[in-house]
């Protein structure tokens, strides 16, 4: 089947099952390997993209509806050429600042689900926002340090 | 990015320090000392480290903010199968037949069992003894045993090609209990002093208790993962190459030529960025490796074997389940007198590393403090269940909690403060160890209890609403707001392999001159710890030149020496100082430069001159460390880290579910090379060892874990992570790089020990088990009876 999704602000048409996970669209069809893949269940949120501006698990969501949506991967934060540091998106600059991505696996996943959160978000609303999101390297203290320097809110 | 900015950055990066003070406080005088003994000791020649202590950016965070860093799994090669694992179904038996269904299509497939195994390659992984096949012969010996592989274009049809093999087995009744466990992979036994005439001496008291903790799941986020594919240098030169998610390339060499029977310089194995390891990818990618080069040298395509949540829980090795005896003889005023340990770990189906976990088990038993009458005896035994391995912390975990636990037994049986007991029996400056090390340098027991307990009196005086109750007084009042109560651990973490260790393995690490700087070439992986950042930073520091100036060689066989196993908190301290002495030796051959600009002129001299200059340095060992093996008596390791925690816990009276709710953890690590790296370790093992403590529970039944999903074996999320004060103590090591000692274990050694310390200070009764789950916080306070 044929569908059309927005990706990073640009149009993509896929062929794909209906069923197949959007994680493995992006993935395997898109080369969009930024978006990781920790549990196939929805419990790591390693695999987070924002879907319509909302934070979802892409293994859980099968690529046919997400037709027609604005998809947000990790690879649209930074700007072109987003290999340099310079061209970092203000998040991504948190995170290297903080210590925030140790092993990194969890770090898109991570990001796409900070993304989603209000601007002076409290230190209760950062950890209620990211629990979907596991980390198994940082204890977390420096995930918060650097989403509460991005979003101008209070620190752990 | 111009050069004159980066710079800017690290600057920011000092500033941010001094910002992040009071957030986490670091008490910066002390750091101050500690640079300035470190600074003699290395012979530095400015006024002040410029690169080591300072918060530079990631060696690779760019790429992993990005999501640009490739992991194994990012990875296609042309003509690339994958391949997938036909697993025992049963914990022990004779296989009696494998049989591929005729009916079946099987082309496209590539078929593997143990008899594509052939000499002079060997089935068997090698590791300390050479009983584990890769493949199984004629019997399994645990649940998801690998017997046969199959490999197919279509990772859809994977599934289906297993299917369609069956295994005929004779099932034998399968040992799973590891206390009644009778065969024993390894034992040994510590001693100093007469323990048995202290014993027996008249008007000493006497404390025991028995202690157990539970397996663990290393858990890292990225599954275990390979790609083989035929060839080494070039595709036909009957050599092979593996890339993969792994800790220890040269252990996947080792393990590859034993397989195949190749050369070394035929086997290349190349590690792809890491996503955690803590211990998981130590051994196991030896064996994973294995397979994928069964299937590619069968099939003469890359293969590429990733694991999925599920198949990774039930096949790879978990933390050692343990049962440890504490008998204490101690004086009225609470002097420990004698120490007398047994100490059981479950080893699972087949040897791996298991005897040197037991090593490291037993010689932390006795935890931070002197006897001058010691008997530690233990064993690791056999069971039909998949083999237990490494794991962060390696056996100190264990032993540590048992001895941390019973501390607060012997302060009640004592009626002592437990506080005041630990500080009478802490090991100082000059107190002898278990195996009869002298600690003469860098011992911090006492420093690391005194800043824990001033940093959480102020966290606690900062949160009234995590007050804690004082020690022992609060009992659960049902439906009366929740239980809450303090506890604390002490614990210290040798640095590096244990005695010999060091020696025996010789690592290398070195330092290639570039036109524009210095290429490390170094073995050692980064697995998130930050090893390319901390190793760039003493290079940069060693050579005065600036962090930007040093870049890391890929971690490929092919171009990089052994530099040992990135394991054992020695990556910092061991291999550290290995590459501060090539980069002394490098300065050396360099000459006079002032600045990075003449730095470079001479670099660009001395090329032209030679052509390519590298400068290769090997272990040295120190040379006041001595060690024993046959007795087990010496200088177990050249430095011990040390660390203090103290944990507030509060049990709500319905349903009984602990929470932690503040957590305060002071760690001496020598020197910080890099304070926000070193905080995350700490962080980071801190979080893992509560999560040992309160959720992680390996539940197996038949020899095969039930709860193999993420959806109920739980790892801590945001939510159920209390906040974690860090305070870094610096007790510079006169052996490692500008001080430093390890970092990434200790922290993960006291938790446990702390929670459950705490749960008995909230609910007056004693679990002396992990992980402290609802259920048994019930049990322990009901009597098993559900309240109604």
């Amino acid at each position: 089947m044929k569908y059309k999704l927005h990706v990073n602000g640009k149009k993509r048409s896929v062929d794909v099952a209906p069923m197949k996970r959007l994680l493995d669209t992006l993935r395997e069809e898109l080369a969009l390997t930024g978006t990781k893949e920790g549990c196939g269940e929805g419990e790591c949120g390693a695999c987070t993209v924002l879907v319509d501006g909302a934070p979802v698990n892409s293994c859980l969501v099968p690529t046919c509806q997400a037709d027609g949506c604005d998809v947000q991967t990790v690879e649209g934060l930074a700007r072109a050429g987003g290999k340099q540091a310079a061209r970092l998106h203000r998040l991504q600059r948190a995170f290297l600042d903080n210590g925030a991505a140790q092993c990194g696996i969890c770090t898109p996943g991570m990001l796409m689900a900070a993304l989603a959160l209000p601007r002076g978000a409290s230190l209760e609303q950062i950890r209620e926002g990211l629990a979907g999101n596991l980390c198994r390297c940082t204890g977390y203290m420096k995930i918060y340090d650097a989403v509460a320097q991005f979003l101008g809110g209070e620190r752990a | 990015m111009s050069k004159k900015k980066r710079r800017g950055s690290r600057a920011g990066g000092g500033k941010r320090d001094s910002g992040k003070r009071d957030s986490r406080t670091r008490d910066t005088g002390k750091r101050d000392s500690g640079t300035r003994d470190s600074r003699t000791r290395d012979g530095n020649t400015r006024g002040e480290l410029r690169t080591v202590g300072h918060n530079v950016v990631r060696a690779e965070g760019v790429e992993k903010v990005t999501g640009a860093a490739r992991y194994i799994d990012d990875l296609r090669f042309d003509g690339m199968l994958f391949g997938a694992t036909l697993r025992s179904t049963i914990a022990a038996g004779r296989i009696v037949g494998i049989d591929r269904d005729p009916a079946f299509d099987w082309s496209g497939f590539t078929f593997v069992d143990h008899r594509d195994i052939a000499a002079p390659g060997k089935n068997v992984v090698a590791m300390i003894t050479e009983d584990q096949p890769f493949l199984a012969v004629d019997r399994v010996r645990h649940q998801a045993e690998p017997i046969a592989l199959v490999a197919h274009a279509d990772r859809a049809r994977l599934a289906d090609g297993l299917a369609h093999v069956t295994v005929r087995y004779e099932a034998e009744k399968p040992q799973l209990d590891f206390e009644s466990a009778a065969t024993v992979l390894k034992e040994l036994a510590i001693r100093r002093g007469d323990v048995d005439a202290v014993f027996a001496r008249a008007g000493v008291t006497v404390v025991e208790g028995t202690y157990r903790t539970g397996a663990q799941e290393q858990l890292y986020i990225e599954c275990n993962g390979v790609i083989a594919m035929p060839g080494a240098a070039n595709p036909d030169d009957g050599g092979v190459t593996v890339y993969g998610s792994m800790q220890c390339p040269y252990y996947v060499v080792r393990a590859l030529r034993v397989l195949t029977g190749l050369d070394t310089d035929k086997v290349r194995v190349v590690q792809t960025t890491t996503g955690g390891g803590f211990g998981g990818k130590e051994e196991y990618p030896s064996i994973l490796a294995g397979h994928a080069v069964l299937l590619a040298r069968k099939s003469g395509r890359p293969v590429k074997m990733v694991y999925e949540r599920h198949e990774d829980l039930v096949a790879t090795t978990k933390r050692h389940p343990s049962i440890i005896r504490h008998r204490t003889a101690l004086a009225k005023d609470g002097t420990i007198l004698a120490i007398d340990i047994d100490l059981r770990l479950d080893g699972g189906a087949y040897v791996t590393l298991s005897p040197v976990v037991l090593s490291r088990a037993a010689i932390h038993a006795t935890g931070p403090y002197r006897a001058d009458a010691v008997r530690i005896r233990g064993r690791v035994v056999m069971t039909n269940t998949p083999p237990n391995g490494a794991f962060r912390g390696f056996g100190a975990p264990q032993s540590q909690f048992a001895a941390e636990v019973h501390m607060d037994r012997i302060a009640g049986q004592l009626a002592l403060d437990p506080i005041e007991l630990r500080k009478k029996n802490l090991f100082r400056t000059g107190d002898v160890t278990a195996t009869g090390q002298q600690l003469k340098d860098s011992v911090a027991a006492h420093d690391v209890l005194d800043r824990a307990l001033a940093r959480h009196a102020l966290v606690t005086r900062d949160r009234s609403s995590a007050k804690p109750a004082k020690k022992g007084d609060a009992i659960v009042q049902p439906h009366n707001g929740a239980a809450r109560g303090t506890g604390v651990a002490l614990f210290f973490h040798g640095s590096g392999f244990t005695g010999g260790g060091e020696v025996k393995l010789a690592s290398r690490a070195g330092i290639a001159l570039t036109r524009d700087g210095v290429r490390l070439l170094v073995g050692s992986t980064e697995i998130g710890q930050g090893t390319r950042t901390m190793h760039a930073q003493i290079v940069a520091e060693s050579l005065e030149i600036p962090y930007e100036c040093v870049e890391t060689a890929d971690p490929d066989t092919a171009k990089v020496p052994d530099s040992g196993p990135t394991v054992a908190s020695r990556t910092c301290m061991v291999v550290g100082k290995i590459l501060q002495r090539a980069a002394a030796r490098l300065r050396a051959e360099l000459g006079e430069y002032d600045d990075e600009k003449s730095f470079k002129k001479r670099a660009r001299w001395l090329l032209a001159e030679r052509g390519t200059v590298e400068i290769i340095e090997e272990y040295e060992k120190p040379g006041d460390i001595v060690w024993n093996d046959e007795t087990y008596e010496g200088d177990a390791y050249g430095a011990y880290a040390w660390g203090c925690n103290i944990a507030d816990v509060e049990i709500d009276p319905i349903t009984y579910q602990e929470r932690c709710t503040q957590f305060t953890t002071a760690n001496d690590i020598g020197k910080a090379i890099h304070p926000i790296l070193a905080e995350g370790q700490i962080e980071g093992g801190t979080l893992q060892g509560i999560g040992w403590a309160l959720y992680e529970e390996v539940v197996m039944r038949d020899g095969k874990m039930q709860n193999a999903s993420l959806t109920n074996y739980i790892i801590p999320t945001t939510l159920d992570t209390p906040p974690i004060a860090v305070e870094i103590v610096e007790h510079p090591y006169g052996n490692g790089p500008f001080g430093a000692k390890g970092v990434g274990e200790c922290p993960i050694d006291g938790p446990a020990a702390a929670i459950v310390n705490a749960i008995r200070a909230a609910t007056g009764k004693r679990l002396d088990a992990v992980p402290a789950t609802a259920e048994r916080i019930m049990k322990l306070i009901t009597g098993g009876e559900a309240r109604t």
